[in-house]
C-alpha cells in the first residue's frame, strides 16, 4: 500500500468526518422555533430563567463558531455535554447502552455474510435451470420484507408454539453467556435476512462473472474439481465486491438494528436515540447520530484499507 | 405486444402486480369500503369475517379499508420523497458530471457527508429536527435519497458528456440547457427509471419502519407500519392485523423491486442476453 494512497484516504476520512459534525452540530440550531423552549416543554414547566439557565448550560448563548469550536473540542477528548434530563455525561449513557448494538450488528454481519457464500454459490449454480427464477423472487423477498414484521411475526410463533422460550430483552453475555445468546437468536435472524439477500446476489453475479473467465477455463483443462474451482478460484476474486458491500451493509444494519431493539425490547443504541427523540434530549440524540455514524464512516475506512491489501491494484 | 409480455413474463407480472396495488390506493374513495377511521367499539379485534373480510383491528375499525387506505398513505409519502430526492439529487449529479470541475467536487463532497450517516439513521435525525409527521417523513427520505441518485447519475452522465454526439453538439455551437435537455437527459432516462422503480421499494421499507417507531404517520392516519406498531401489542389476543399489515408493506415493497429488476433487463440488452 502506497503511502500517497493512504495519506489521501486519510484526508477524505477527516473531510467526511468534518462534514457529519457539522450537520449533527446544526442539527439542533435548525430546528424550527426556540429549541430550548421546545426542548423544556417535553417535562417542564416554560420560564424565561429556565431558558437562560438551559441555554447557557448547553451553550446556546455564545455565537456559533465559538459554539462548534466547544463542540468539537469536547467530542474529540470524548465529552459530548450532559444529558438534560439526568444530568449525566451523554457518552457515559451511550457506553451503557452500546453494547446491545454492537453484539446485534456483529452477530448479524457474521451470520449475514457467512451464509451468503454458500447461499449464493447455490444460488449460481441454479442458474439456467427452472430454479432460476425462484432463485431471483426469493432473493427479491428476502432483501423486501420488512424485518420489524419479521420479527414481531417470530416472536408471536414462539410466544405461541414455544411458550417458557425467553425471546424478549437482552442479558449481558457475561451474565448468562446462554440467555444472552438464545435471545439473540431471533433479533440476529431479521436483522441480518435482507442483508443475506444482498450480499448473496451480489456473490452469485461475481461467481458467475468469475466462471467465465479464461482461468476458470484453465482450471478446468487442468482438471481441477468442480468444488476447487468455485471455492478457490472463483470465490476469491469475487472478494473486492464482496467485502466493501459488507462495509455498506454496516450501515444499513446500524440503522436496522434501531427497529430491531424496539421490537425485541433490546436496550442499544436504539432505544436510547428514539427515547432521546420522545423526551427532546437533543444533546444525547446529537451525540447518539454523531458516534453510530462515526463508526459506520470507520468500518468503511477499514474496509477501503483491506481492500488494498487485498488488491494491490486498487492503491496504484 | 403480446409477444414481448411472454417474452418478458417476470416483467409483465411485476408490471400487473404493481399496477394492481397502485390502482387500489388511486381508487380506494371509489371501491365501496368501509369508513377506514370508523370505530365500532362492540367490534374489536375480531377475525376475518364476511363482513370484515381481514378482521378489525383494536378500535373496531375494518383492517382491510385501512390497508387499501395505508397503502395510499404510504405512495404517497414515498413517490414524494423519490420525486423531490430525483429532482434534487439527480439535478446535482448531472450538472456535476457536465460542468465538472470546482463545481462537481463541491457537490460530491457534499454528498459524501450525508452519504456517511447510515439511511435509517439521517431520516431519524431530519425527523428529530422536523417533528414527527408523515411530511416529515417523506421529506427525510428524500434527503437521504439525494446523495444516492446524484451519484447514480453522475456517473453515466460523464459517460454521455465524454461521447462524440455531445462534443459534436458543442462543436456545432448547442448551449449547456440544449445539451442537457435534449441530449443527457433522454439518455439518462433507462437508469432512472430502473433506479426510481428500486428506491421507491426501498422508500416503502424506510417509511414503514419511521411509522412504525412513531416518528412517521401519526394515529389516526391509516399507515401500514403504524398498524404493526399497534397490532404488535395485541398479537397473542388477535395476530391478523399485524401480519395482513406487514404482508401489504412486503408486497408494495417487492413489487417495486421486482418491476426495477425487471426493467433493468428490458432495458439494458446486454444483460437480456445472458439471462
Amino acid at each position: 500500500m502506497s503511502q500517497r494512497f493512504l495519506l489521501s484516504r486519510f484526508i477524505d476520512l477527516l473531510v467526511v468526518l468534518f462534514g457529519v459534525s457539522i450537520i449533527v452540530f446544526l442539527m439542533i440550531r435548525l430546528i424550527p422555533g426556540d429549541a430550548v423552549a421546545i426542548m423544556l416543554g417535553a417535562n417542564t414547566e416554560i420560564t424565561p430563567d429556565r431558558i437562560a439557565e438551559l441555554k447557557s448550560r448547553i451553550g446556546l448563548d455564545q455565537p456559533i463558531l465559538i459554539q462548534y469550536g466547544r463542540w468539537i473540542w469536547g467530542a474529540v477528548q470524548g465529552d459530548l455535554g450532559t444529558s438534560i434530563w439526568t444530568g449525566r455525561p451523554v457518552m457515559q449513557e451511550i457506553g451503557a447502552n452500546i453494547w446491545p448494538t454492537i453484539e446485534l450488528t456483529l452477530l448479524s454481519v457474521l451470520v449475514g455474510a457467512g451464509l451468503s457464500i454458500p447461499l449464493g454459490a447455490f444460488m449460481a449454480e441454479a442458474r439456467g435451470k427452472g430454479a432460476e427464477v425462484f432463485v431471483r423472487i426469493g432473493a427479491i423477498a428476502g432483501l423486501t420484507i420488512p424485518s420489524f414484521w419479521l420479527g414481531i411475526v417470530s416472536i408471536f410463533m414462539v410466544a405461541k408454539f414455544l411458550p417458557g422460550v425467553q425471546a424478549l430483552g437482552y442479558v449481558p453475555f457475561s451474565e448468562d453467556p446462554l440467555g444472552n445468546l438464545q435471545r439473540m437468536i431471533l433479533p440476529v435472524i431479521a436483522l441480518s435476512l435482507p442483508m443475506l439477500a444482498n450480499l448473496s446476489r451480489l456473490v452469485r453475479s461475481a461467481m458467475l462473472d468469475a466462471l467465465s473467465q479464461d482461468y476458470i477455463r484453465t482450471a478446468k483443462a487442468k482438471g481441477a474439481n468442480r468444488r476447487r474451482i468455485i471455492y478457490k478460484h472463483a470465490l476469491r476474486n469475487a472478494l473486492i465486491p464482496f467485502i466493501t458491500s459488507v462495509g455498506v451493509s454496516a450501515g444499513y444494519l446500524l440503522g436496522g438494528a434501531i427497529v430491531i431493539e424496539q421490537v425485541f425490547a433490546i436496550p442499544g443504541l436504539g432505544r436510547l436515540v428514539l427515547g432521546a427523540i420522545a423526551e427532546r434530549n437533543y444533546p444525547l440524540v446529537q451525540a447518539t447520530i454523531l458516534v453510530m455514524t462515526t463508526a459506520f464512516v470507520l468500518v468503511n475506512f477499514l474496509v477501503d484499507m483491506l481492500y488494498a491489501v487485498i488488491d494491490p491494484r486498487v492503491s496504484r | 405486444m403480446i409477444g414481448f409480455a411472454r417474452q418478458n413474463r417476470l416483467f409483465s407480472f411485476a408490471v400487473v402486480f404493481v399496477a394492481l396495488q397502485v390502482l387500489l390506493a388511486v381508487f380506494a374513495p371509489a371501491l365501496g369500503l368501509q369508513d377506514p377511521y370508523a370505530q365500532i367499539m362492540v367490534q374489536r379485534l375480531k377475525g376475518p369475517s364476511p363482513v370484515n373480510w381481514l378482521g378489525t383491528d383494536q378500535l373496531g375499525r375494518d383492517i382491510l379499508s385501512r390497508i387499501i387506505y395505508g397503502y395510499r398513505t404510504s405512495l404517497l409519502t414515498c413517490v414524494t420523497a423519490v420525486i423531490l430526492s430525483l429532482l434534487a439529487g439527480g439535478t446535482l449529479g448531472m450538472l456535476a458530471a457536465y460542468y465538472r470541475g470546482w463545481f462537481d467536487r463541491i457537490v460530491m463532497r457534499l454528498m459524501d457527508v450525508l452519504f456517511a450517516f447510515p439511511i435509517l439513521l439521517l431520516a431519524i435525525a431530519v425527523i428529530a429536527v422536523l417533528g414527527p409527521s408523515i411530511w416529515g417523513a417523506a421529506i427525510a427520505i428524500a434527503i437521504v435519497y439525494t446523495p444516492i441518485f446524484s451519484r447514480l447519475l453522475r456517473g453515466p452522465a460523464l459517460v454521455i458528456c465524454e461521447s462524440e454526439y455531445v462534443t459534436g453538439a458543442k462543436a456545432i455551437g448547442a448551449g449547456d440547457m440544449r445539451i442537457i435537455f435534449l441530449h443527457l437527459l433522454p439518455n439518462l432516462a433507462s437508469v432512472v427509471l430502473v433506479q426510481t422503480s428500486l428506491l421507491l421499494s426501498a422508500a416503502i421499507l424506510v417509511e414503514a419502519s419511521l411509522s412504525f417507531l412513531g416518528l412517521g404517520a401519526q394515529p389516526p392516519t391509516p399507515s401500514l407500519g403504524l398498524m404493526l406498531s399497534e397490532g404488535r401489542n395485541f398479537l397473542l389476543l388477535a395476530p391478523w392485523p399485524a401480519i395482513f399489515a406487514g404482508f401489504a408493506i412486503l408486497f408494495l415493497s417487492f413489487g417495486f423491486n421486482l418491476l426495477g429488476d425487471a426493467l433493468r433487463d428490458t432495458l439494458d440488452p446486454r444483460l437480456r442476453k445472458e439471462s
